[in-house]
């Protein structure tokens, strides 16, 4: 007979793999994509494909000739960082800048500190904050690049975060706040911005996969909800209100799928709820007080600090030791 | 503008000339008296952190042996006799020189001897290995290969041959510290004396099964026959449970159990010539055919 | 009635009871059998029988070697040939007693008619001592004694007993079999356990996936009329046969970490050790069969077995019986996939706690190579003691005793759901069982030098 196989137990698998789950994540990210290449046009393409090409290709070369490792391109997480790097982007960013933010998200805040499973900072946040601030003017020229469907008349201008941090609420009024919102479609800001709706659609699913929990989503948002209600009632003429802050800006793109990473947020269900109340009282802070019309990639990053404490701190309940 | 900077520098030196003065009274206070003995030994001995002594580490060997009444339980193998003289002279003992030992792999069931009959598809981890199965060989007692003791060689000594799938160790490397006697979950490696300039013999296998047991498992295996035990004439050897051990207090280095052994599981290692089996067996046929005349 | 579970973890494998339709077939007789002498838990058994001696069926021929060990008695009729080391299915050198069959024949005083027995002896301590002298242990995997289990140290009272028939295991299905086949068999064994203790009342647990065997089981209650018997039918999720996981599924109790069960005032037994109790006590049969499954995904239907066999029967005979080694198959193992162990020698000799012989393919059991940990949180999630394995694991390398020992290490169950669930393929049981056991050793190290 042939030799036979042994090992420990278990002897089966559920063949769970890494690469089905940024698989996944992937597709998630895949409506909300697809609409902003209808409406951003060639452009946009162009964003995608050099962005996600570029961080595969970091991932590769750093592997292949500085780590002397073998290639772990196939698990997807360098595709999952590319995709939302550039869903990160507005849609008038120059391609080359989409290479700095890979080789910045891939070269400095991934594989420096060891790869998948090792970074302390999301790459994809990472790099974007990293490109605010080194070319501030082209990530917040929201100017909206043509696309292949006729979007709206509001081609151009800042995003009504950016009105509202510029000129308060006056400024937000004028533009024509809170009747120019929509949940499945809404343009200015990052491209990953676009609709609301899609973005729930592929969270939904990331759900129904057991991909992700909804805990750390579900307390950023009702963080946010909270504290603009709070503030929203107290003051309406200064403050915005509960759905505008949870509908604009990055919330939604990150609440759904950056807070929600493996790898930079907190291993236990409590952890992942004080997380997302970071996140959510950072964000608003910034909004309401800070000089950036929009708080929601330095809210995560904070927080991503703040996760080695929190897993510390909690843990999961165990067995027989109530 | 200047008043700021002026201010600036004021508060802060200000506030390090506070925390100076702090921190200089809680060391003070909280400062921890130690045997300044303990300091020197920790800088005489090498440093690896090993453990090898059996202590913690370094400045743990250094602590206990301060307070020790002599040093009879404390041997740092790594530095071996030049350091004990120091440590031995820093507290103001006389030393016993200990001899220099060397790491020996008691199993030569290298891949072609002893053929794989199973697959081992766990963790590579000689532990893991050998806490359910008996390895992937039909060999019970040998060598697991997945190297346990590389790893815990903590001097780049051990490293296992890909083609034999065993261990092997650099002499000029190997400290003696017992790392891999510790990591081995067979108890394959010892610790055995470097023997006059460099020779010595020992038994390469620990294979406890009857005879055709452990040949049907290894070729290379002690077969437990015994031609070993009834030629040595200084009583070294050593011969329970189908296996032959040698003792080397009492072994002469004369190669005869080599020479006789069948299986080739007798090692001489640093001898300066190759064993010459047939001389060496009609030396002994020789010396018997005397004895049996006498 | 709403399904219960255990709180916390768990996994669920496909269940793969292919079997499960194929009633039980008897084996015939091996020409020798191989009775190990370590095939409980607890101390070696000590051989009473001498070379050339002939022996009957249900002869005791080595006696337990310590408290928590047990009798062994002959499965067959012949010679002993030889009592000697002879490999175990891991590869290891255990004692075996070899037997040259010859005929068939039964030790006087065993009733192998098919009559039930239903009247209950009055006096426990015979209920025991009966178990004790037939040698039975555990049937669900541990092989634990059961005397010892059904005598609780002073002060400690048993208040339910639970018989395990969840089979949580996927592709086993002996359990099943016998319950659907001797079900009354298996409920006056549980009523003889329950006189035993005292006096208690008793669950059989029984996942939903087997609904037949609850219709089967409620209706033998009511027909031998015990009241103090109840069926809970418990949800389908591995480990749901696991001691505490059932205990916190049926008593909605935890058993405390370092605890016995019979702190929580509870005793589980398999069912197969209910059908060993009945037929040592009231027919006098000592441990010498079980059944077992042989299965595996690339048989067809009719390859599908369950068999009582003799135990001390070569795998390699029942392998034989069953059409020898499917196409296909690269591991063995005996026992279900989660917690069985991988057959190493076919050749090795079947024991009391045998329950299958299993054929896995490739595509299921190969292992695939570890990738970087990406700290989903998953092998956390599925952890029934929740512990937390990727945390475990980087302790495990930096080999931390300390902090692996506040992190709950020695209450792993090795239930295998870390590794079963890990998407990177990270072998964290593997690790995880040198470090319960390290960890174990320290904390009793610690006690023996408290208490001097």
């Amino acid at each position: 007979m042939e030799k036979l196989l042994i090992s420990p137990s278990p002897h089966v698998r559920s063949g769970a793999s890494t690469q089905k789950i940024m698989r996944d994540v992937l597709i998630a990210l895949t409506p909300a994509e697809l609409l902003a290449i209808l409406v951003y046009g060639w452009s946009e393409i162009l964003l995608l494909v050099v962005g996600v090409t570029a961080c595969v290709l970091f991932e590769w070369a750093i592997t292949k000739w500085m780590l002397g490792k073998p290639s772990t391109i196939g698990d997807l997480s360098a595709a999952v960082t590319g995709l939302l790097l550039v869903m990160n982007l507005p849609s008038s960013t120059p391609w080359w800048i989409a290479v700095i933010g890979a080789l910045f998200a891939i070269g400095v805040a991934k594989m420096s500190f060891g790869g998948l499973g090792q970074n302390l900072f999301n790459p994809a946040i990472a790099a974007r904050v990293f490109l605010l601030i080194s070319f501030p003017q082209q990530m917040t020229d929201w100017t909206a690049t043509p696309g292949f469907i006729h979007a709206t008349d509001a081609i151009s201008g800042a995003t009504l975060l950016g009105v509202y941090g510029e000129g308060g609420m006056e400024a937000l009024t004028a533009a024509g706040y809170p009747t120019n919102h929509r949940l499945f479609f809404d343009i200015g800001g990052s491209v990953g911005e676009i609709s609301a709706g899609l973005l729930l659609l592929g969270f939904i699913y990331l759900l129904c996969r057991k991909v992700v929990k909804i805990w750390i989503p579900l307390s950023i948002i009702g963080t946010v909800a909270l504290i603009a209600g709070i503030f929203y009632t107290v003051n309406p003429a200064v403050y915005t209100g509960a759905v505008f802050n949870i509908m604009s800006g990055g919330l939604l793109l990150g609440a759904f799928f950056m807070a929600t990473d493996y790898v930079t947020s907190p291993m236990s269900a409590w952890g992942g709820v004080v997380y997302g109340i970071g996140i959510g009282v950072i964000v608003m802070m910034i909004r309401y007080f800070g000089s950036y019309p929009e708080g929601m990639s330095f809210a995560i990053l904070i927080m991503n600090c703040a996760v080695p404490l929190i897993n510390r701190a909690f843990h999961s309940r165990k067995y027989g030791r109530a | 503008m200047t008043g700021t900077i002026l201010w600036t520098i004021l508060i802060l030196s200000g506030l390090g000339l506070v925390l100076a003065v702090v921190l200089f009274f809680i060391a003070k206070k909280f400062k921890v008296e130690e045997d300044p003995r303990i300091d020197e030994i920790e800088k005489a001995l090498p440093g690896a952190n090993c453990g090898g002594c059996g202590y913690a580490g370094c400045r743990a060997f250094a602590s206990s042996a301060v307070a020790a009444p002599d040093l009879e339980k404390h041997f740092c193998p790594v530095g071996g006799n030049a350091v004990m003289k120091q440590v031995a002279a820093i507290l103001g003992f006389e030393l016993q020189e200990k001899a220099p030992q060397v790491a020996v792999l008691r199993c030569n069931g290298s891949c072609e001897a002893r053929p794989r009959v199973n697959t081992y598809d766990g963790l590579q981890s000689c532990r893991v290995k050998a806490s359910l199965y008996s390895g992937d060989t039909l060999c019970a007692y040998g060598c697991l290969g997945c190297g346990d003791c590389e790893e815990a060689c903590a001097f780049g000594a051990l490293h296992i041959n890909p083609q034999t799938l065993l261990p092997e160790i650099d002499e000029e490397k190997c400290t003696a510290c017992g790392a891999c006697v510790k990591a081995c979950p067979r108890t394959l490696l010892e610790l055995r004396n470097k023997g006059p300039r460099g020779m010595r013999e020992f038994v390469a296998c620990r294979n406890r099964d009857k005879g055709p047991v452990a040949k049907k498992a290894c070729a290379n295996a002690c077969i437990g026959c015994g031609m070993c035990f009834r030629t040595c004439t200084h009583g070294a050897i050593v011969f329970e449970n189908n296996v032959s051990y040698i003792d080397f207090s009492k072994c002469k280095l004369c190669r005869e159990c080599e020479a006789m052994c069948p299986t080739g599981s007798i090692h001489g290692v640093g001898f300066p010539k190759p064993l010459d089996k047939e001389a060496v067996k009609e030396r002994i046929r020789k010396r018997k055919e005397e004895a049996a005349h006498a | 009635m709403p399904k219960i579970t255990f709180p916390i973890g768990g996994v669920h494998p496909h269940d793969s009871k292919f079997a499960a339709d194929r009633p039980i077939e008897v084996l015939p007789l091996p020409p020798v059998a191989y009775v190990s002498m370590a095939q409980h838990l607890g101390a070696p058994a000590k051989p009473v029988v001498a070379v050339g001696d002939a022996v009957k069926v249900g002869q005791v021929i080595a006696e337990p070697g310590g408290f928590i060990s047990a009798f062994v008695h002959s499965p067959v009729s012949g010679t002993v040939k030889s009592i000697a080391p002879r490999k175990d299915l891991a590869g290891n050198m255990v004692p075996h007693i070899e037997i040259a069959v010859e005929g068939d024949e039964w030790a006087e005083g065993i009733d192998l008619s098919d009559t039930l027995v239903t009247a209950i002896p009055d006096d426990p301590a015979a209920i025991i001592e009966k178990i004790k002298a037939c040698g039975i242990v555990g049937l669900g995997g541990a092989t634990f004694p059961t005397h010892v289990k059904l005598a609780p140290p002073p002060g400690k009272k048993a208040e339910c007993l639970i018989l395990n028939g969840t089979e949580c295991e996927p592709y086993l299905t002996s359990d099943y079999r016998i319950m659907l086949e001797r079900p009354k068999e298996i409920l006056i064994g549980a009523a003889l356990m329950q006189k035993a203790l005292g006096g208690c009342r008793a669950v059989v647990g029984i996942e939903e996936n087997k609904p037949e065997a609850v219709k089967v089981m409620r209706a033998a209650i009511a027909e031998l009329g015990l009241p103090q018997i109840e069926v809970a039918v418990l949800k389908k999720k591995y480990p749901q046969g696991g001691e505490k996981q059932l205990i916190a599924a049926v008593m909605r109790r935890e058993v405390k970490s370092g605890a016995l069960p019979i702190d929580a005032g509870a005793v589980v037994q398999n069912v197969g050790t209910s059908l060993a109790v009945y037929e040592a006590v009231q027919k006098n049969k000592p441990l010498i069969t079980n059944v077992l499954t042989v299965t595996g995904k690339m048989l067809p239907a009719e390859r599908q077995h369950n068999y009582l066999y003799r135990i001390g029967m070569p795998l390699s005979f029942i392998i034989e019986q069953a059409g020898g080694v499917p196409e296909g198959a690269v591991k063995l193992v005996s026992g279900g996939p989660m917690m069985g162990k991988a057959i190493a020698n076919p050749d090795a000799a079947t024991v009391k706690g045998s329950s299958s012989v299993l054929y896995l393919g490739a595509e299921d059991t190969v292992r695939k190579e570890a990738t970087a940990c990406i700290r989903c949180g998953r092998c956390a999630d599925a952890c029934p003691m929740g512990l937390e394995p990727f945390l475990l694991n980087r302790l495990c390398k930096a080999g931390d005793l300390e902090a692996l020992e506040a992190n709950a290490m020695q209450d792993c169950i090795e239930c295998g759901c870390c590794i079963y669930s890990c998407p990177a393929n990270i072998p964290l049981l593997d690790r995880f069982r040198i470090a319960k056991g390290q960890v174990i050793g320290a904390i009793r190290a610690r006690a023996a030098a408290q208490k001097q």
